[in-house]
């Protein structure tokens, strides 16, 4: 990969990330391509080999049914994230995906002012340019908190 | 103020009021885990699928009690108290796992899967020095057990002698609806965990209220899947003390906008971009497509269209409790109907499209305080008086059916009664 892509992966990353905190999720469906995978999943199932998720989006559809259902439906607890992302590496390319992984921590601000460590994990992600332009073919966010505080709304 | 100045009131003895400092008294907390959680009540533990080896283990809670319950080498199922007879301290720290037997890293004391106590080093000591003394017996100091009985492959556990014969406590309508959920082999998908700040009486009164389901969780209202109006209703034990909410897509009984009249819904017709989220493919000999099947104290069953699931309710003081979901299918299932099932777990769980929001409603329920002894929730929906079968949702009495049989098993005395 040359030095642009790169440079695009880390900044398609951190606009993720500054997306969701910004509450710009509309817009934040744009960073995924339409035949897309999006999980959410407790790094305890992946230790054990079970499936099960927290969240999954099989392609950009459901990604849009959960922003939708967050904006139109949903009544979750009125907080503000915060993601710091971390350790961004590129490990190498399959089938024309960048293979990423990066170190993430959520951290939520509730009304009052004060704030927790809500989520901790790692992104493993396949990247691919379209037009020169980096989508996420798949995030999967592999979650260490297991135990979700509250309650998980907004994705990660 | 005495110190014998009761510390909340219980108005009605058909429990359409309940104190609201019931779900914040520490005190009563502490009376809950020896009397209920520790009483003469059956626990879900976990599914024997989930320990089908000898020897396979899963370390779980019975209020805020560690417990490790495991498969015999003979293959029967044992369960005890996951803390060393020795000094205290935690036996298994693995969450999971298979084992020949459990040794506490701490001194390494050995019990067996029974829960015996079968090993302690240098038990004679070192050339005659130290070590146990010579009366002392192995068979006094095994891990404390729980009775075990398993229904339809559900592992309930029970720290009382007196406690009813499982199936008996259960009663013919909670057999009937696991004897469904549970016909043929199991296989597990996966696990979820929540940490809600709340009391987790909360929860066990939120499995019983129908009546919640089309008020809150707008995801079923404004995709037009589920109305109050709908066919569905609550059946009880003959205690009243477990409860099973269920009802059916396709059966509005009424249709209209009258029934909301008093409430701003907005628009009710959203359609999902992919519905595959919301097929229900039917594989059950009656038409109930969502079931809430709620078992005193510590766990609910449910089927949300075809995902199926159980939640064990871990309590952490009155202010906190962990709710532990774990999800399964059958062991026949294809892989499209595992990734079926998969896909439709969306709906459910802490990030469920369904279930999201009834962590935030334990939670402002909670946080509103009401530590006053003259505060009280009402509970009148459905109606006063004796609790029975209800035949639609627009109810909440099964909630107090659950403070009947808790008031009862904490020797609490209603007025009038």
């Amino acid at each position: 990969m040359n030095g642009d892509e790169r440079r695009a992966i880390d900044d398609l990353i951190s606009d993720y990330a500054e997306f969701i905190d910004s509450d710009r999720l509309e817009d934040w469906l744009d960073f995924f391509v339409e035949d897309c995978i999006y999980k959410i999943i407790p790094k305890e199932n992946v230790d054990q080999g079970l499936p099960l998720t927290l969240m999954l989006c099989e392609n950009k559809n459901m990604l849009r049914d959960r922003i939708a259902s967050l904006r139109e439906a949903n009544i979750y607890n009125i907080h503000t994230d915060r993601h710091i992302v971390s350790g961004i590496r590129v490990h190498g390319k399959t089938n024309g995906a960048y293979d990423v992984t990066a170190n993430y921590a959520v951290f939520q601000t509730n009304q009052e002012g004060a704030t927790r460590v809500f989520s901790v994990g790692v992104y493993h992600d396949k990247i691919v340019f379209d037009g020169g332009v980096p989508k996420f073919k798949e995030k999967v966010v592999i979650v260490d908190t297991a135990a979700i505080p509250t309650l998980l709304s907004t994705p990660l | 103020m005495t110190t014998n100045e009761p510390r909340m009131t219980w108005p009605a003895a058909d429990f359409t009021r309940i104190p609201l400092a019931a779900y914040h008294d520490s005190e009563l907390y502490e009376r809950e885990q020896e009397l209920i959680f520790r009483g003469p009540t059956w626990n879900y533990l976990a599914l024997e699928a989930e320990i089908p080896k000898p020897g396979d283990y899963r370390t779980v809670f019975v209020g805020d009690t560690p417990v490790l319950v495991n498969r015999g080498t003979d293959g029967t199922l044992h369960a005890m108290v996951n803390r060393c007879a020795h000094r205290g301290a935690t036996v298994r720290r693995e969450m999971y796992g298979n084992a020949k037997s459990h040794t506490c890293c701490y001194h390494q004391w050995c019990y067996d899967l029974r829960g015996d106590l079968i090993g302690v080093p240098y038990r004679h000591g070192v050339k005659g020095k130290g070590g146990l003394p010579d009366d002392f017996d192995y068979a006094d100091h095994s891990l404390h057990k729980l009775r075990v009985e398993s229904y339809r492959g559900v592992i309930f556990g029970t720290f009382s002698e007196d406690a009813e014969p499982l199936v008996e406590y259960l009663d013919a309508p909670v057999t009937e609806h696991l004897d469904r959920l549970m016909h043929k082999p199991l296989r597990i998908l996966g696990y979820q965990r929540q940490q809600i700040f709340g009391n987790w009486k909360l929860y066990t009164d939120n499995v019983r209220d129908p009546n919640h389901g089309g008020l809150l969780h707008m995801f079923q209202i404004k995709y037009g899947l589920a109305r109050l109006s709908q066919w569905g209703g609550a059946k009880l034990d003959k205690r009243q003390r477990h409860n099973i909410s269920y009802t059916s897509e396709d059966t509005t009984m009424l249709v209209g906008k009258e029934e909301y009249d008093e409430m701003e819904r907005g628009d009710t017709s959203l359609q999902l971009a992919d519905p595959s989220l919301l097929h229900y493919r039917d594989e059950y000999p009656d038409e109930i497509t969502l079931s809430i099947l709620s078992i005193f104290p510590n766990c609910v069953f449910h089927q949300i269209s075809n995902s199926l699931a159980t939640r064990q309710i871990r309590t952490r003081g009155p202010d906190e409790f962990e709710l532990f979901w774990t999800y399964y299918g059958y062991a026949d299932d294809d892989e499209s109907m595992t990734n079926h099932r998969l896909r439709q777990a969306n709906m459910a769980g802490p990030g469920g499209y369904i279930s999201m929001e009834d962590g935030e409603a334990i939670e402002i329920a909670h946080r509103a305080g009401g530590a006053e002894k003259d505060v009280h929730s009402v509970v009148e929906i459905g109606g006063r008086g004796k609790v029975t079968d209800q035949d639609n949702l627009v109810t909440e009495a099964p909630i107090r059916g659950f403070w009947a049989y808790y008031a009862e098993l904490m020797n609490i005395q209603p007025a009038q009664a």
